[in-house]
């Protein structure tokens, strides 16, 4: 057979590899896939995402197998699910739960790439699927929020969709396609159901593996910055590399525990999380007559509501909220440091990162207020800070001082 | 730093102005795990509110199992309206008559604790005041003109509500609620009276998620086996990391 | 020194496999549970109530529970007097193996020995059979003597429901739980009144 590759394996692995590159791929990516052997704490956070988004598919799976996307039914099939289902309690809690750990977990996972350069040459793709997995990550959980049909969810839907709206000429048009009615409705509640369960699972699916498909191919970075490709062995094995399984498999599991107790701790003792993670106010049917006293997104979408609101032109203010998420999207061309870590950058760096994470800790903080006029200021100065991040980033880096960057990883 | 100082404290300060909207909030203090100040709660949910007010995602069936209580007992002294064991706790009085009663029909409350919180629902249900002014002859300090009249009237004796006015430099006059007096006497004492208030708070805090007890009663459990879970891929850690380094 | 490191390695490995896969069969527990049927198909699966006092003689009345027919017939003498000495063409005359609560295993397969009450499904692939009370030759049976037939795959039921040799069904039709209130009502899908011991 002259078209069959040639394969180490005999037997029945054999056979396989023959059909199925079962064994190359193992090898590639996780035996003979070399990872720096220097990983921290913050390096656990990528495959406790892959671990939440398996937790949603799954919970997600069995809840549709009860749920109504019907606006008559929605409300009441949600506490059916609660009440009359066998465990549909404990599968939507790990599901709610599972959404806010979501952005727990991304947020980590982005703010290591900022302390550590990730972003930086040559891994630039992997940072913008990252970044785009973040923004299906957030249209997920807005339309999935819209699902039970409380009253949060209905007016949450209405000025989200209302933001597009106030785009110049095809605003109205397009608000209207995008609700299929005048108003959110039973309409929209359907087209959300469908794009939460099906469309944008896929395209997160599609996303992830292209993110890691790119991480794979350069190699993964590090605390130090540095790249182990540079110092092989006579074997063309990096020195400062080990194999990601058995040790990094057996790290990661360490913190799928870790993980698991906090998540589970709050699944079972508090899953509201004090009206964090599920609010208050949708504990009320939607009802397009009754505003909710105080309308906010959930937590993790506070920092651009926050933005959102500072400017007094909704227009304007929609343009920061995207702009927001667009510039992040520039980092790896913004920062043209010949250094990537923290750990050799000197304070201006340390300080503009700092300012930059505090203020949209802040914007978060600001984002769930009633908004008084000082945090009206306090949201105008936290988003100025947050963008000047990037200009200043990209002129200070132009010829940034460093420490010296050592050769071999440190420990 | 002075100015961060003011700062701070105007953050503060707006917060507690935020906050201060409703009147202060009593705490409620229930105990979901307490089966005998459910089952009281229960008792007197279904005899003073269940006329106007429907449970329409509870069942009996599964209050009876949750609480300890047996179907007899339920059918006997707690299904008032006909409805089969099985059943959703919904009401009788059709909407439609409510709203020319009351002007508006009273809210189901399978979830209202999860939607206002118990020490809301606890503040409100003491909170009644006499007020001519109103249609239904009372108001409330913690829902200002509440439709709901006040149906403990009885048990707690009338009260009355005394106001601090402030003059604001704008000229104008706010009202802060100051205390109650009462006008006549009820027929429970005032600790009688929380108590039964905070048993029906304690209800509707159960019958806002049932599933609440099941939770709680395995968390300990699922908690304890995640521990050793954690301990176990430490060791497994840590033992192939000796190899390296 | 490597061998005593290897095993204590192992040792950990199987250790924490075990609890781990331990772990996962607890979690595939709540997945598993709630494809069982839920309160709300529990609540609308519970007893339902028939009123036979309607139904003459030789006829019978059709009640759903748990979305399956129920048959409710008042056999007649002649009817009745069929049951015995068909026991060499049944498959089951004893209803040994066949599903009825313990006061329906007899003859007549009833609580009172006239009123039938039967699921109206065949024990065979599930189609609901037709009632023919007549004792008159039909085309599928010159010798029949009332009873049930399942035009799908042609089974034959005696008027107890009691399956004849020769069909594709194995068992009798399945007689259900049922309590009489009064002498005009029953309830099926349950075998004793409330407060009976």
């Amino acid at each position: 057979m002259a078209n069959t590759r040639e394969v180490k394996t005999t037997g029945f692995m054999g056979w396989i590899d023959k059909r199925l590159p079962v064994t190359q791929m193992w090898e590639d990516h996780l035996s003979k896939y070399y990872a720096p052997n220097n990983f921290n704490f913050w390096y656990f956070f990528g495959s406790l995402a892959m671990l939440v988004l398996v937790n949603q598919l799954l919970t997600g799976i069995w809840l549709t197998m009860h749920y109504k996307s019907d606006a008559a039914q929605a409300f009441g099939v949600v506490e059916y699910i609660m009440r009359d289902v066998p465990w549909g309690w404990l599968i939507r809690y790990l599901h709610t739960t599972g959404a806010s750990a979501f952005f727990i977990v991304v947020y980590l996972h982005m703010y290591r790439g900022l302390m550590y350069g990730s972003y930086k040459k040559p891994r630039e793709l992997i940072w913008v699927f990252g970044m785009l997995i973040y923004v299906a990550l957030m249209a997920e959980a807005f339309m999935g929020y819209v699902l039970p049909w409380g009253n949060m969810s209905y007016w949450g839907a209405k000025v989200i969709t209302q933001l597009f709206g106030v785009i110049p000429v095809i605003g109205d048009t397009l608000l209207e396609w995008i609700r299929g009615d005048y108003v959110v409705s039973d309409a929209t509640l359907n087209r959300f159901f469908a794009l939460h369960v099906v469309a944008v699972p896929l395209v997160l699916l599609v996303l992830v593996l292209m993110h890691i498909a790119a991480l794979h191919q350069v190699g993964s970075n590090n605390p130090d910055g540095i790249e182990i490709k540079e110092n092989k062995d006579e074997n063309g094995i990096p020195k400062d590399g080990i194999p990601f399984h058995p040790y990094y498999s057996v790290k990661d599991i360490f913190g799928v525990a870790v993980f698991l107790l906090i998540f589970l701790g709050v699944v079972f003792l508090n899953p509201q999380f004090g009206g964090l993670f599920l609010e208050h106010d949708n504990y009320t049917i939607a009802n397009p007559g009754v505003t909710p006293e105080h309308i906010k997104p959930v937590w993790y979408f506070t920092p651009f509501y926050a933005m959102l609101k500072a400017v007094p032109d909704p227009l304007g203010g929609m343009i920061l909220m995207f702009g927001a998420i667009i510039m992040l999207f520039t980092l790896p061309w913004v920062d043209r440091s010949e250094v990537k870590s923290i750990r050799y950058r000197l304070l201006p760096f340390k300080l503009a990162l700092a300012a930059f994470v505090i203020s949209f800790l802040v914007l978060g903080w600001l984002g769930m207020q009633s908004g008084s006029t000082v945090q009206k200021y306090m949201a105008i100065v936290c988003t100025a800070v947050y963008f000047l991040y990037f200009p200043f980033l990209f002129f200070y880096t132009k010829n940034e001082k460093h420490k010296p960057i050592p050769k071999r990883l440190t420990h | 730093m002075k100015n961060l100082i003011k700062i701070l404290i105007l953050l503060v300060s707006s917060q507690v102005l935020a906050s201060g909207e409703g009147a202060h909030l009593e705490k409620a203090e229930t105990n979901i795990r307490s089966k005998e100040s459910l089952r009281n709660g229960a008792k007197n949910y279904m005899n003073y509110c269940s006329g106007c007010h429907s449970l329409q995602y509870q069942r009996y069936k599964r209050m009876a199992e949750d609480l300890g209580l047996s179907k007899e007992e339920v059918e006997q002294n707690l299904i008032f309206t006909g409805a089969k064991y099985t059943d959703h706790m919904t009401m009788n009085m059709s909407s439609e008559d409510s709203e020319v009663w009351f002007g508006k029909a009273p809210p189901d409350l399978s979830v209202i604790a999860r939607a206002r919180g118990n020490d809301w629902l606890f503040s409100y249900l003491k909170g009644f005041y006499k007020d001519p002014s109103r249609p239904s002859g009372w108001n409330n300090t913690v829902f200002k003109n509440a439709s709901m009249p006040n149906v403990f009237w009885k048990q707690q004796g009338i009260q009355e509500a005394h106001f601090d006015e402030h003059k604001l430099d704008s000229g104008v006059v706010t009202h802060t609620f100051d205390k109650f007096s009462k006008l006549t006497d009820g027929t429970m004492s005032d600790e009688e009276f929380d108590h039964t208030v905070r048993d029906i708070v304690n209800f509707l805090d159960y019958t806002s998620e049932p599933a609440k007890l099941i939770r709680l009663a395995y968390a300990p459990w699922v908690l304890l086996f995640m521990v050793l879970l954690v301990l176990m891929t430490f060791l497994l850690k840590k033992e192939f990391f000796k190899d390296i380094h | 020194m490597t061998d005593k490191v290897n095993e204590s390695r192992r040792n950990l490995l199987v250790g924490t496999s075990v609890v781990g896969v331990v772990g996962a069969v607890f979690a595939a527990v709540p997945f598993i549970k709630s494809w069982m049927p839920s309160e709300r198909a529990k609540s609308a699966g519970g007893p339902v109530e028939a009123n036979i006092s309607k139904l003459e003689l030789g006829q019978k009345i059709q009640v759903m529970w748990r979305g399956q027919p129920i048959f409710l017939v008042k056999r007649d003498k002649n009817q009745l007097n069929t049951l015995e000495g068909l026991a060499s063409k049944l498959k089951d005359p004893s209803s040994e193996s066949s599903i009825q609560p313990e006061f329906a295993k007899n003859l007549h397969r009833s609580k009172k020995e006239e009123l039938l009450v039967l699921v109206g499904i065949c024990t065979h692939l599930g189609c609901s059979p037709k009632f023919y009370p007549e004792i008159v030759p039909q085309a599928f049976d010159a010798d029949w003597k009332s009873g049930f037939y399942c035009p799908c795959h042609n089974s034959k039921f005696d008027i107890s429901g009691r399956v004849f040799s020769g069909s594709p069904a194995g068992t009798n039709l399945v007689v259900p739980p049922y309590v009489f209130v009064d002498d005009e009502n029953l309830i099926i899908g349950m075998d004793k009144l409330e407060g009976e011991a």
